[in-house]
């Protein structure tokens, strides 16, 4: 954990004779500065949801958004006068502000995931051509109307059904009998992204209407403006069943970043843990982009700062990523819809536009290393 | 604990890396693998360290079959230092020592005390504990080397394979290194590019040409300038060390001695 010395406490009890007895001890992570880092992120997440809920074209102070939210929770009454609001708070806000943590976090962690699988610092979720291949199913359904028996949900359907056909296609094209290579792997994603956008633009240009053209900004772009509560409980259980999973395997995944002839000496089976962790990360990010469109940046930079952070061991990684994201996602989808209101602001914009500085800046304040430069 | 290579051959997109290699290595001794470039040795390392699975053959550690241990199993045993050693994520070194005990934990334990103890005194032995809480890509190649033989070692293994673990080593580094390896005990393939090295330390060398075992032998059977030159295409004259009596090579540059002579 890359925490000042002051931060930690000594992880054995009866130090060691050594040259430097004030170093020893602080191997392997401290698990004080971790806990503190989680309750104070957890505080930070529970604030930020509280805030976000409260603002927007009628603005709510936090104590009354509180008493709406406690309100709604424990079936509590609300007067008439209070109705309007109390809709606007639970109906509207509630479930996007969720729904913006729910995708910040999963978001985050496949980020973190994907570059351990694919053994590269540039990975992201859509770079297995996920993304593309949701919006080429979105623009279908918007354009040809297909799946229409599924109403509201016809959008999302396709999206990820046609998210998941691509991870199928990706990963039979870069299967050989060597397994799952991280090269290939990014190439053939890169590659079919590229084939997947093509196709898009085909059925944009067949579209009849100008209605296929704003689907695809959404789904490009990303934003929660179509977040209700029914889209919530999917993607809540596959992102954190996701979470919970990828944790289980982060030594593995330590051991993975060693490279595959390491990992082979020391007892890890990479070719099938990578496959595990393609058909894991594809599914979450088809839930994500279903409801939400492909927000960039997030899986791009987040599992980096978080590594600035606590380090780059993936049981600590896995466990701050989740929450740095959904704090980053609550604000981020804040200032979409109430920077420009009542327009909104496409969330990829805001993502590069915040991301990027931060970014930079810690990465060259705190000597931040990755592959050795 | 012995390792046995019985008629390891590899075959990969048609091309015979590796013929039907045997090789003894008996229990606590250090066997050395010699050759040119692309004559099979990390190729056979590879075998033993499961990266690689041989198309015809077996690898027995003690009386077990490799192929027949899981992967977890082989590496309780079998021990390695790989040659691609890159990673890019910026672990520290203890992090990356502490990661030589995966065989042994399940999931996502924490070392236990006596784990994190052995974890130090490896540490300590391989000279990295002043470094435990740096990061592994700020290191410099030898340090890095050092951090992955202690890796090697907290994995408590009963044999050693390592694919030239001199490499990016200063001189007393190398030295110290080999030294280590004789002291642990261990049963220990190691390939090494460095003849006069691989003389110096080993009690068997094996020399690969083209995929085939053409000598196997003590350094002092093994190392003729015969041999040298059918198999390195190199001129060298054999001495013996004057204090330790280890048969060392020496080189000339030009491509022949006879050639040289013409010129002076």
């Amino acid at each position: 954990m890359r925490v000042s010395p002051a931060d930690r406490l000594p992880a054995d009890s009866a130090p060691p004779a050594s040259a430097e007895p004030e170093r020893t001890g602080q191997w392997f992570g401290s698990p004080t500065g971790l806990t503190l880092t989680v309750i104070a992120l957890a505080v930070i997440l529970a604030a930020s949801v509280l805030v976000a809920i409260g603002l927007g074209p009628a603005v709510i102070p936090p104590d009354e958004t509180a008493r709406y939210v406690w309100a709604a929770l424990t079936g509590g009454a609300v007067s008439a006068d209070d109705f309007t609001t109390y809709q606007i708070i639970w109906q509207v806000r509630t479930p996007r502000v969720l729904l913006a943590v729910v995708v910040g976090a999963g978001l985050s962690v496949v980020g973190v995931a994907i570059q351990a699988m694919v053994r590269n610092a540039l990975a992201d979720p859509f770079v297995l051509g996920v993304s593309s291949g949701a919006s080429v199913g979105a623009v279908t359904v918007s354009v040809f109307g297909v799946l229409t028996t599924l109403g509201v949900y016809a959008l999302s359907a396709g999206a990820f059904l046609s998210a998941l056909a691509a991870c199928a296609l990706v990963y039979l094209a870069s299967y050989t009998r060597a397994g799952l290579t991280p090269l290939r792997l990014v190439l053939t994603g890169i590659a079919m992204a590229y084939g997947f956008q093509a196709l898009m633009s085909v059925l944009i240009y067949l579209a009849p209407d100008g209605e296929a053209t704003s689907t695809v900004l959404f789904w490009t772009m990303g934003s929660f403006g179509a977040a209700a509560w029914g889209s919530l409980p999917l993607v809540s259980a596959v992102v954190i069943a996701g979470v919970v999973e990828l944790r289980r395997h982060s030594r593995s995944l330590d051991v993975m970043a060693l490279g595959d002839e390491t990992a082979a000496s020391l007892g890890v089976n990479t070719a099938g843990l990578r496959g595990r962790l393609f058909v894991l990360t594809s599914v979450m990010t088809g839930a994500m982009v279903a409801v939400s469109g492909a927000i960039g940046f997030v899986g791009l930079v987040m599992p980096h700062l978080v590594r600035i952070v606590v380090g780059a061991g993936h049981a600590r990684v896995l466990t701050v990523a989740p929450l740095a994201g959904g704090v980053f996602m609550v604000w981020v989808d804040l200032v979409s819809r109430t920077l420009l209101a009542p327009r909104e602001l496409p969330l990829g914009v805001i993502t590069a536009l915040v991301g990027v500085p931060v970014f930079i800046t810690l990465m060259r304040r705190r000597g931040y290393l990755f592959g050795g430069r | 604990m012995d390792l046995r290579l019985d008629a390891l051959s590899v075959v990969v997109n048609g091309r015979t890396l590796l013929r039907s290699l045997s090789l003894d290595v008996p229990g606590g001794r250090i066997v050395g693998l010699v050759g040119p470039n692309g004559s099979g040795k990390s190729t056979a390392l590879r075998c033993v360290y499961r990266a690689l699975r041989p198309t015809t053959g077996t690898v027995w550690i003690g009386g077990d079959d490799l192929a027949t241990l899981t992967l977890r199993q082989g590496a309780r045993t079998v021990a390695a230092l790989a040659q691609e050693n890159q990673t890019d994520l910026d672990f520290t070194v203890a992090e990356v020592v502490a990661l030589g005990r995966t065989p042994h934990l399940r999931g996502n334990r924490p070392l236990s005390p006596g784990e994190r103890d052995r974890c130090r005194r490896v540490m300590e032995q391989v000279d990295v504990l002043h470094l435990a809480d740096r990061g592994v890509l700020a290191l410099s190649g030898g340090e890095r080397q050092r951090v992955l033989v202690a890796r090697a070692l907290v994995q408590e293994p009963s044999v050693l394979v390592l694919d030239e673990p001199t490499n990016h080593l200063d001189v007393r580094h190398q030295i110290e290194l080999l030294s280590l390896l004789r002291r642990t005990g261990l049963t220990v393939l190691i390939v090494l590019h460095d003849l006069n090295l691989a003389a110096a330390l080993c009690d068997l060398l094996g020399v690969l040409h083209d995929g085939s075992l053409t000598a196997y032998g003590t350094p002092r059977e093994v190392l003729t300038t015969d041999l040298v030159r059918r198999v390195f295409g190199v001129e060298a004259s054999v001495v013996s060390h004057p204090l330790t009596g280890d048969p060392q090579l020496l080189y000339s540059l030009s491509p022949s001695t006879t050639t040289e002579r013409t010129f002076s």
